[in-house]
């Protein structure tokens, strides 16, 4: 260890000198110093100090520790929590360059949790204390004798199966029924101009009501067999996903703000040339891109700074365009609007298409009419675009079926997976039927399920 | 100005629980992949020390996701790829599986374990035991358990060191060198244990009693018993031989096979040898009837009887093989009778209806139909809580 406390907090009087004159608004910093065990802990945790307990965190750790001991995995090196004031977490092991570097990349991450858009929901001021209160909730189930940890675990298993089926973007505000009518019906007929008299006069039956996709929600609110405990359970699940999802939808901004700060801060803080040379060599590891995967540290680091601008061989201009991204935008609307053919090209992106087990390249960024497509795709899979989205169609009102719908783009469901995902939400739907309209093969299908019994049909009818 | 948590020393191990948790569901796991592999013929008859391969699958976590078999995605390269450029194929060796199966390989993490037979069947049996064992009065069977403190001596293994007798010593020893503990506790000096203060439980080996025991395995080996039928009835016996063995010490087991006529033959005859000629089940019952009363006085024995059979009986000895069952079940402990069915169709010879007769609690039937069912089978013979109903 070649630092102690001191040195790093005389570093970051420096640092946060730098960020504040660059124009960098963030909570007040907390850094707690932990081993690679503590780390892999809070990792697997999420990074929560308090969270309840669930044998998919166990399986977590175990993963992450023992990726880590057969050398396959580094670590994180750095872990940050969207909270007020916010808490990061410095790895003893690394050398002072290193922790330099993280502190600089946190105020990063610091400075977007506090001015994105997209977490202007999240609550930081009360999310430690939050996380702990579920905590501290579910193990009061745990601990009630007619419920048990099995009792818990069994409502836990089928809530995260379903967990990422909220509404995804909370800047959108969802209309209750009764509200969509009266919109539709306020416009029903309005305005009409003179070729309208043409076409067919709208009547009332027309309307039909947007499709919710808050799965969990809607079984709080309609399943009629669950009990209290178990709404609350499902509740908690759907408040920390709502928590972490913005941070799910701005990876890539995320990472590539961080890394852009830590870049210009380090630069402006005048290393020693030994330290530099190390910091120098850290970046390019952290933004290396991933040949065969996506690295989003690159792919963003690369966007920001050429927003920013180029100033000369080493650094760049703040040009405060910026600052306006990092607050309005998510990775969708960033990349859709930033990410240009040059960039794709070098980033050396390109598209391809799986057929089982074989992997061709199917579009390249250096293609005038292809490259749409690669960055359309691009999109299709990030953020939550690589989970499915499962609307609720409403509940049947023989034999009270659960009727889901797949919104099929092109990407078909796992079968398998299906079945099992189905049957845990039987679990929380007591039992009666569950259907899931998808495609598969081109054939629009219904999958089934109740009480173990897994069917897929092709559709006749709904 | 920031603030910095110094590293504690002190170490925490919060998610221990969730991991302990985590390895109980993936034990569990195994526990079900046995039986699959169990049920395998290739074990029949083999050594407790084979050593079998187990499958293990990783605990997945479902929820809707895309397929893996079909689709695009995006990627960064070097720059160079090359439209149309295959990048991967693994379509060839890929298995064919069929559509329900598909995508089991996507992303997961399979791996084998080996372990031994007696290992598995030690995982498998875990929660069985054999019902009802009552406490005979004579002739206790005996095992032996290291239990019984007979005294203390000077030598011994650390795990039986008595930490009273030692501090005792060595308070003696204190006390005769005139050092005041009063003091020591206030000074820097200190007064460590000594060699001569250690001081050792002497256990002696004691005998614990068991109750006894005798299995009596009766096979139908008629003609009507084909090749599957036996294949199941033979596994349906090895595991319980397995179990007998792994659990209990001295446990005598009795084979009877028998087609119109019965007679007792050695385990190696019992499960290896095949023969033919009609069915006579009741010839069956007369002879384990006699093997009790000539070896083993029910009031001195535990008599559990499993009897495997196709149940194509004579309808002339429906009547003589259900008064020598009724009999069996008056001496025995739990008299099982499981029919074998491999084939779905509507069977029209079966003893099942006939044994409903039989009111006694300890009688149990139920049908068989294929390897998979061997091991309920056996679970539901060997459970605690019985009822008399029958399965599929």
């Amino acid at each position: 260890m070649d630092w102690s406390l001191d040195d790093l907090a005389r570093w970051n009087d420096k640092i946060e000198e730098i960020a504040q004159e660059c124009g960098l608004d963030y909570y007040p910093q907390e850094f707690e110093v932990c081993d690679y065990h503590d780390m892999i802990g809070y990792q697997s945790y999420v990074g929560m100090p308090s969270r309840y307990p669930h044998w998919s965190f166990g399986k977590s750790f175990e993963k992450q520790n023992t990726l880590y001991k057969m050398g396959a995995q580094g670590l994180a090196y750095e872990m940050v929590i969207n909270s007020d004031p916010c808490l990061a977490y410095l790895m003893i092991d690394n050398p002072l360059s290193m922790q330099i570097l993280v502190m600089a990349h946190v105020y990063g991450h610091n400075d977007f949790f506090k001015n994105n858009i997209n977490f202007s929901h999240t609550k930081p001021e009360f999310v430690l204390e939050n996380f702990k209160l579920h905590a501290d909730r579910i193990r009061s189930y745990i601990e009630t004798p007619s419920i048990g940890y099995k009792g818990v675990e069994r409502i836990l298993d089928a809530a995260h199966a379903i967990s990422f089926h909220v509404d995804r973007n909370q800047r959108i505000v969802r209309l209750s029924e009764e509200e969509q009518k009266s919109h539709y019906y306020g416009a029903l007929n309005k305005d009409r101009s003179y070729w309208d008299e043409l076409k067919k006069e709208e009547t009332e039956e027309e309307f039909i009501p947007s499709l919710s996709e808050d799965l969990i929600l809607f079984l709080i609110e309609n399943s009629r067999f669950l009990e209290d405990w178990e709404k609350d359970i499902l509740n908690i699940v759907r408040e920390e996903t709502l928590y972490f999802l913005p941070q799910m939808e701005t990876k890539i901004m995320n990472e590539g703000w961080a890394s852009f700060w830590h870049y210009t801060i380090l630069h402006k803080l005048k290393l020693p040339p030994s330290m530099h040379v190390d910091f120098i060599r850290s970046h390019n590891q952290v933004i290396r891109p991933h040949v065969g995967g996506l690295n989003p540290y690159h792919i963003g680091f690369n966007i920001m700074a050429h927003l920013a601008g180029k100033k000369d061989m080493f650094e760049y201009e703040i040009n405060p365009q910026i600052f306006e991204v990092r607050a309005v935008d998510r990775d969708v609307s960033f990349l859709r609007r930033f990410l240009t053919r040059e960039l794709m090209e070098e980033l050396g992106l390109f598209e391809y298409q799986r057929n089982h087990g074989k992997i061709s390249v199917s579009n390249i960024s250096d293609d005038m009419k292809g490259w749409k497509e690669v960055r359309d795709t691009l999109i299709a899979q990030t953020g939550t675009g690589s989970i499915p989205i499962i609307k609720v169609k409403g509940i049947a009102p023989i034999n009270n079926t659960l009727q889901l719908v797949h919104e099929f783009d092109g990407r078909e469901l796992e079968l398998s997976y299906v079945h099992k995902t189905m049957q845990h939400i039987g679990t929380l739907w007591s039992d009666f039927p569950v259907k899931l309209e998808t495609n598969i093969e081109g054939n629009k299908v219904i999958c089934c399920y109740q009480k173990g019994e897994f069917t897929v049909e092709t559709d006749s009818e709904f | 100005m920031a603030i910095f948590k110094e590293f504690s020393k002190q170490k925490r191990d919060r998610s221990v629980a969730d991991r302990q948790r985590h390895k109980e569901l993936v034990k569990d796991k195994i526990k079900k992949g046995i039986s699959d592999v169990i049920a395998n013929e290739s074990i029949i008859g083999q050594s407790k020390d084979k050593k079998i391969k187990v499958p293990i699958r990783g605990l997945k976590e479902y929820r809707f996701v895309y397929g893996s078999n079909k689709g695009k995605g995006v990627a960064q390269g070097t720059g160079k790829e090359q439209k149309g450029q295959v990048i991967q194929d693994q379509s060839a060796p890929q298995k064919g599986k069929g559509k329900g199966e598909a995508g089991e390989d996507a992303g997961e993490d399979i791996y084998e374990t080996e372990i031994s037979l007696e290992e598995a069947v030690e995982l498998m049996f875990e929660d069985l035991e054999l019902p009802d064992m009552d406490q005979k009065k004579y002739f206790q069977s005996e095992t032996e358990v290291l239990r019984k403190l007979v005294g203390y001596q000077k030598k011994g293994i650390r795990a039986r060191l008595s930490k009273r007798k030692t501090m005792m010593n060595r308070i003696k020893r204190m006390k005769a060198k005139g050092v005041d503990s009063a003091a020591l506790k206030n000074s820097d000096e200190t007064f460590p244990f000594h060699n001569d203060d250690l001081v050792y439980r002497r256990l002696q080996v004691d005998v614990e009693e068991h109750s006894n025991a005798v299995i009596l395995c009766l096979m139908d080996t008629s003609g009507s018993m084909d090749q599957t039928k036996k294949y199941l009835a033979r596994s349906f016996y090895f595991m319980l031989y397995t179990f007998l063995q792994s659990r209990y010490e001295n446990t005598e087991i009795v084979f009877i096979a028998h087609h119109t006529e019965a007679k007792e033959v050695t385990e190696d005859e019992f499960f290896h040898k095949g023969e033919s000629g009609g069915t006579k089940i009741s010839s069956a019952y007369i002879k384990a009837l006699d093997i009790i009363e000539d070896r083993f006085n029910p009031a001195l024995w535990n008599i559990y009887a499993f009897h495997c059979s196709d149940g194509d009986n004579f309808a002339s000895d429906n009547k003589a093989a259900i008064e020598a069952a009724e009999k069996l079940t008056q001496v025995c402990n739990l008299f099982g009778y499981g029919e074998i069915k491999p084939d779905m169709g509507y069977s029209w010879s079966t003893m099942l209806d006939e044994f409903k007769k039989i009111q006694e609690e300890n009688f149990v039937s139920l049908r068989m139909r294929s390897k998979e069912s061997v091991w309920p089978a056996l679970k539901k013979f060997l459970n605690k809580d019985r009822s008399n109903t029958m399965m599929d």
